[in-house]
């Protein structure tokens, strides 16, 4: 059953004729190792994001409106009642932060769509045959979506300043504001993309998002603090990487009193059980 | 350190389980050898096993009993290894629609660590060896189902890869945008000298472009060898089953066999009655035939 191959011409028998520059392309590149290779993967995948942001910013705009809503609606509705408690400060204000994090959670937790549609195109199959490790491309993928949810909160911040919420400008506390947010996005965008790689069909995910994203915005502190809950809605509450998310917010912008070592924490620690098991779990996408 | 071989798979086998317990036995039991410097092509129907056998081959399968080995790194064992001496484009179109071609390109040479300093010099020597260089900076999505295989192409050499892994390349495309993919394949494997290991189910194409082939059906490779081998064989087994009966290759008396009668003389039947293909290997298809256009 086997034979001889018919003779091949090599590189050096016949030099490319006429053709482009291919020199290139002939040299494999050196290889990246240990430590230095998950940030460079990390930086590809967000590198990307901004690439398709850049051409396209529909969505970006689209999804700026749900969020005004809540806070033109709901936010100016409920300063006027002063039904909540908020400590002190207007409602408007304490509501922004928890609309930030709303907003954030919502691009992430269906960021496993987008997973599933770039393997059934092939986009993911091809990135799975580059010599990325799983964890590495889960890392880069999670933090691409935090990378949108931040221009997002970029723009809901906006929005909150116009409509007269009093937050900080010190750069700081922004960038502490930067780096939760994309804590928060990457552990629900992983959270997202573990459920991908269960369920592997579109339908069925988008079913489950549904299905998650309320219960995690109503059970967190965002549009209401802990105290006023009953006591499983506090239990549920606590086991919200939401309401972490929240609260350093709300601390980090607004100035309330929270918990900013606890939240940072709980959000790590959070990212790092999501990129595990989303990382477990992506394998089953490419069969 | 320079193997003669390229690929080696031995004893390669893989089953899919459906739901309540059914199991499809995709590739039963494959041994096959690519050398370096060839062209070899898997030929068969939808569902023979080709695209389970590339993605054993490719590291995206586990491969449950058997080996396989690249460049003499076990998949299994190795994964890493073998995918940075890999270029992989798969059956489904998949260039990111929403990036332009260059952005395309320098992706994967980031993911392949391409240091910066020489990326961009890079990806437009990629993008210039299969012809795209006045496309390069348009979005993938203005692009033709030619460009966009010439485009996964560029994405797939942009790294110097010694095996080119291309699973059905010319699906869905017209016959001018194949000769055309085609002819950007052999341009650059005349250059640089790499192994290319081809899935087709067009025997036209593997007849003119594939230096050995084996046929699959099945899950089992029926018949492997050159073009002109396998055909001498269907030659020379219907002269010994002449005398007035039509040989089982039904070539009706003609001399020269084609591929399609090799088919019809190793597997038993026609390739064109042989698409028992499952209904994602058929979604598939058209999935690629629809972007395609």
């Amino acid at each position: 059953m086997s034979a001889v191959p018919a003779a091949r011409p090599t590189a050096s028998a016949e030099p490319p004729d006429r053709g482009p520059e291919l020199d290139l392309l002939l040299v494999p590149p050196r290889a990246r190792t240990g430590w230095r290779l998950v940030p460079a993967r990390i930086a590809a995948m967000c590198a990307v994001e901004l690439q398709k942001l850049r051409h396209d910013r529909t969505e970006l705009y689209t999804r700026a409106v749900q969020p005004a809503l809540w806070l033109l609606i709901f936010g100016e509705t409920f300063t006027r009642l002063k039904a909540i408690p908020t400590g002190g400060i207007p409602y408007l204000d304490y509501l922004a932060p928890g609309i930030i994090a709303q907003s954030a959670m919502f691009i992430a937790i269906f960021y496993g769509i987008m997973i599933i549609w770039e393997r059934d195109s092939g986009v993911l199959t091809k990135l799975l045959v580059t010599p990325t490790p799983r964890a590495a491309l889960v890392t880069g993928k999670a933090f691409a979506a935090g990378v949108k949810a931040v221009l997002q909160a970029v723009v809901v911040v906006l929005i909150a300043a116009v409509l007269g919420v009093a937050m900080t400008w010190n750069p700081l506390r922004l960038l502490g504001v930067v780096a939760v947010v994309l804590l928060g996005s990457a552990f629900f965008s992983c959270l997202s993309m573990a459920i991908a790689g269960i369920v592997l069909t579109r339908d069925r995910l988008m079913g489950i998002g549904q299905a998650i994203t309320m219960p995690l915005f109503f059970g967190s502190n965002a549009l209401y603090p802990l105290d006023l809950m009953p006591g499983w809605l506090q239990a549920v509450s606590k086991v919200n990487p939401l309401s972490y998310q929240v609260d350093a917010l709300r601390g980090l912008l607004i100035g309330t009193p929270s918990h900013l070592p606890l939240d940072f924490a709980v959000l790590a620690a959070a990212t790092l059980a999501g990129i595990a098991a989303a990382s477990a779990l992506l394998g089953r996408l490419a069969r | 350190m320079d193997h003669e071989e390229a690929v080696v798979c031995r004893g390669l086998e893989y089953s899919f389980t459906h739901g309540r317990g059914k199991v499809t036995r995709a590739v039963d039991g494959i041994d096959l050898t690519v050398r370096t410097g060839e062209v070899f092509g898997l030929l068969g129907p939808n569902g023979a096993g080709k695209t389970t056998t590339i993605r054993a081959i490719t590291t995206l399968l586990p491969v449950g009993a058997g080996m396989v080995r690249v460049f003499g790194h076990d998949a299994t064992r190795r994964p890493m290894e073998v995918r940075r001496l890999l270029g992989y484009v798969p059956q489904q179109l998949s260039a990111d629609a929403g990036l332009t071609g260059r952005e395309n390109v320098a992706l994967f040479a980031r993911v392949f660590d391409v240091p910066r300093a020489e990326r961009a010099r890079r990806v437009t020597q990629a993008l210039a060896a299969v012809d795209l260089t006045d496309a390069a900076d348009r979005m993938a999505a203005t692009y033709s189902g030619g460009m966009v295989r010439r485009l996964e192409l560029a994405q797939a050499l942009v790294s110097a890869p010694r095996l080119l892994v291309l699973d059905e390349p010319t699906i869905g495309l017209d016959p001018i945008a194949r000769t055309g993919v085609w002819e950007r394949v052999d341009a650059v494997r005349r250059a640089t000298g790499m192994t290319v290991l081809v899935t087709t189910h067009y025997m036209d194409e593997a007849d003119r472009h594939c230096d050995r082939i084996a046929l699959m059906d099945r899950g089992r490779i029926r018949a492997l060898g050159t073009p002109a081998e396998l055909k001498d064989q269907v030659r020379q087994d219907g002269q010994q089953g002449q005398a007035g009966h039509e040989g089982r290759d039904g070539r009706d008396g003609r001399d020269e066999p084609t591929l399609d009668d090799v088919f019809r003389h190793f597997a038993g039947r026609d390739l064109a009655d042989a698409t028992e293909g499952d209904f994602g290997d058929v979604r598939r298809t058209r999935r690629t035939a629809n972007r395609v256009g």
